[in-house]
């Protein structure tokens, strides 16, 4: 049995993982694509309209290969995780459906129509159309998120004999206090990837000397948003998401802060450090006293439960790759930061252009942004555990029943080596794409 | 409340197989009858422009059925897993086809993604058949043997085949030969569906001649059915109780079988659209006529010990249905439109249209 619950969780969160890679990019480009897209209907420059177009080539790329990641993580709640879907399905099933339903044919015929129809619709309805492409996928944003909500904190629900959970307010599921920070959260860290993708694409043309105006105006573009996206990840949005972790998952705050024993006075901000299971400390800590109280309470000397507050059984089974996922997405989001501010400070000062070392520099940080994506959903998914439903209904309660271990590993080796196979098509073809970079209308 | 969400998934099913249904047919087509280059592009074309707003309706009814019957959902997606997720496969397989067949200009490059298209179609085509086979034949609920349940008297799970290959067995397979037949039925339909649709679509070199085919095949789809109504007999005894008990359910059987009498005249029809109207009467006749088989239940159970599933022992609350059904509704209305708008909008033969993405 816990071969079982192993190789489903590998599964998911394999599947998953991958997934992820394409929807965090096209949320945040689809705006990128509007703001491209409003700039050229205001100042009639043919540069942004290409801008426009070219991205939205990028786009589409992202968008197939979401559509086709995206149907097996549906099929899974059934394949893999039938026990939960029996319980709950009545109400995630909700937010599922919506999704299926509403965004995703926003998202797919509106593309097509923006890919086909620039000539046939005029300018105006263009611009339509490639708003309502981002307004589906930030609407698809959001009801995963509403999904995800209602498993970090269940609202909303009732519990019948059978153990069956049933919605009993519908609108509950969208006040959940949850909700809001983590979406806000997860599509300001989406506009971080996309703004990187663009400005490295940009720094990518300048540094090869080839499509430079499209290279600077991408750079600019990509640093402007990259500088506000990665703040508002921060601050406010990170820092309403560790308030929600501390208040309704205080074991799994204790958990990625790394905080094995409470202090008395003020608990410590870990920088540094490795997690010892088995001392029950941090190995080669670097930590800050007190400050950690203050960010989560203004007030630096309020006591933080530590994991010693907490039963064995109601920790997060796997606290280091917790742990882990946390610091470096904090630290990820600290460079970004940092990188962005600079590169707007020398914009500001007319000069990134000819800065080579960063440009350099900010063309090889492209894959972070994904990581720290990544990490923060698995922070999210770790922190949550040992429960599927937060308190409610434990990880190893909803397994399909009858499905063997042997049969999940077999079809997880076979979506390990077709993954493999589309990450090599989608780089070949992302790197085809970016390689003509834009070009200027046929007509 | 519950029939009214049967309803739905079963409109939304229908219009998943009538529409994907024609781009799994383009892709059998595909395989057998284009030769040149220029039919090749041509045909997937006719395929490639559409599949992904066509899977639109797949993702649709996965996640209407999730919420209206979450049991059912969980039992039959547990139960068949493996097939489940090899169609997930294919259906990956051949998306990346049709998406990357033209990206680069290479003999070999073209020829592998034909390959990959023709082949992942004609499986998609079989097992979606397999799975209706199975699902009126229904399976060992509970997993009993002996008279003694294995498990939770909801679930089961099917192997791939059991060494008999027999839909009597106390632990019938996937694939039995009863199965396999349903199968070939559902290539058969499709390959007439897809074929129709390049008719209707393209000015491709093969057409004339694959009006013939959809005449030949239309025999081949008669035989077959007469075959299997009566195998369908000793498989499931009961199939026939609803027609009897409900005789206005016959409008189901009679629609499929206008559709197969009308194919017959496909080089008499003056528009090519007529030929794919009653194409898409098979398919909704078949699919219609299985459930209203079976309705009320869904997924019938082969052993005496476990009741079979049904629509109201599988359903979520009553609120929730009823809160589903005012967003459930627009949704659907809101893609009836988009799909009217889409096609209008790529109305006409493809041949000139721009490859998209």
């Amino acid at each position: 049995m816990d071969d079982m619950l192993f190789f489903d969780r590998l599964q998911f969160a394999f599947t998953i993982t991958f997934h992820y890679i394409f929807p965090q990019l096209t949320m945040g480009l689809s705006l990128i694509i509007v703001y491209y897209k409003w700039r050229f209907l205001k100042t009639n420059v043919e540069k942004y309209n290409n801008a426009a177009k070219f991205f939205m080539k990028i786009f589409a790329i992202n968008f197939t290969m979401g559509v086709v990641t995206g149907i097996p993580m549906e099929f899974q709640f059934g394949t893999n995780w039938a026990k939960f879907s029996e319980l709950t399905g009545g109400i995630i099933g909700q937010t599922l459906a919506m999704e299926g339903l509403f965004s995703f044919f926003l998202e797919s015929s509106f593309l097509v129509l923006f890919i086909f129809g620039e000539k046939l619709m005029g300018q105006k309805l263009h611009f339509l159309t490639g708003f309502l492409v981002f307004l589906g996928s930030w609407a698809s944003g959001f009801l995963i998120l509403a999904t995800n909500a209602w498993m970090q904190h269940p609202v909303g629900y009732e519990i019948l004999e059978n153990g069956k959970y049933v919605l009993e307010n519908f609108s509950a599921l969208f006040k959940n206090p949850w909700l809001f920070p983590a979406f806000l959260h997860n599509q300001m860290a989406s506009l971080v990837t996309s703004s990187f993708v663009v400005a490295s694409i940009g720094a990518f043309y300048i540094l090869r000397n080839k499509h430079v105006e499209s290279g600077k105006l991408f750079l600019k573009t990509g640093v402007i948003f990259g500088f506000i996206s990665s703040l508002l990840v921060a601050f406010p949005t990170g820092d309403w998401n560790s308030k929600n972790v501390v208040k309704y998952q205080p074991a799994s705050f204790a958990a990625m802060e790394g905080i094995f024993h409470t202090e008395k006075g003020g608990a410590e901000i870990v920088l540094i450090g490795q997690p010892n299971m088995v001392g029950k400390k941090l190995d080669n800590k670097i930590a800050v006293p007190n400050v950690l109280s203050f960010l989560t309470y203004q007030n630096w000397d309020t006591e933080i439960a530590g994991m010693d507050q907490f039963k064995e059984e109601e920790l997060p089974n796997n606290v280091p790759m917790l742990y882990y996922s946390y610091h470096i997405m904090v630290g990820l989001g600290t460079i970004f930061i940092g990188v962005m501010t600079l590169s707007l400070f020398f914009l500001y000062r007319k000069k990134l252009f000819n800065i080579k070392a960063l440009l350099w520099f900010i063309m090889f940080l492209v894959p972070f942004p994904y990581i720290a994506n990544l990490l923060g959903w698995y922070v999210a998914e770790l922190g949550r555990q040992p429960y599927l439903v937060y308190g409610l209904l434990r990880t190893s309660a909803g397994v399909s029943p009858t499905v063997s271990s042997g049969n999940t590993l077999f079809t997880l080796l076979g979506f390990m080596g077709l993954y493999f196979l589309l990450g090599l098509l989608f780089l070949i073809l992302v790197g085809k794409t970016i390689n003509q970079g834009p070009r200027p209308t046929k007509i | 409340m519950e029939i009214y969400w049967y309803s739905i998934i079963a409109v939304v099913l229908g219009i998943f197989f009538v529409l994907d249904g024609y781009d799994f047919g383009v892709g059998i087509i595909h395989l057998f009858f284009a030769k040149k280059e220029k039919d090749k592009v041509v045909i997937a074309k006719s395929a490639g422009l559409f599949w992904d707003f066509n899977e639109v309706w797949l993702v649709a009814g996965g996640g209407i059925l999730f919420m209206a019957f979450p049991t059912l959902y969980a039992s039959a997606f547990s139960g068949f897993y493996l097939p489940l997720i090899i169609v997930l496969w294919l259906i990956i397989f051949r998306a990346i086809s049709l998406e990357f067949r033209n990206k680069f200009d290479y003999q070999m490059w073209k020829d592998i993604w034909d390959k990959a298209f023709g082949i992942s179609s004609l499986l998609l085509a079989l097992f979606f058949g397999i799975a209706l086979g199975n699902v009126v034949r229904g399976v060992n609920l509970g997993g009993v043997s002996n008279g003694i349940s294995a498990y939770e008297a909801h679930y089961f799970f099917l192997p791939l085949w059991d060494s008999s290959f027999s839909p009597l067995s106390e632990h019938p397979g996937i694939i039995d030969w009863f199965t396999i037949i349903i199968g070939l039925i559902s290539v058969v339909t499709l390959a007439i569906h897809g074929a129709n649709w390049i008719i209707l679509k393209t000015n491709s070199s093969v057409n004339d001649k694959l009006k013939t085919v959809v005449f030949k095949l239309t025999i081949v789809l008669a035989i077959l059915t007469v075959f299997s109504l009566a195998i369908w007999q000793v498989v499931n005894p009961n199939s026939l109780n609803n027609f009897i008990d409900k005789p206005y359910l016959i409008i189901f059987p009679v629609i499929y079988f206008t559709g197969v009498i009308g194919l017959f005249f496909v080089k008499r029809f003056k528009k090519d659209i007529y030929s794919m109207l009653f194409s898409t009467l098979v398919i909704l006749g078949g699919i219609t006529s299985s459930l209203a088989s079976l309705f009320p239940v869904i997924l019938p159970s082969t052993n005496k010990v476990n009741n079979s599933l049904t629509i109201y022992n599988t359903s979520a609350s009553q609120y929730g249905l009823s809160v589903a059904l005012f967003w459930g509704i627009i949704g659907i209305i809101f893609l009836i439109v988009y799909v009217i708008v889409q096609y209008r909008f790529m109305k006409g033969k493809i041949d000139k249209m721009d490859y998209g993405h």
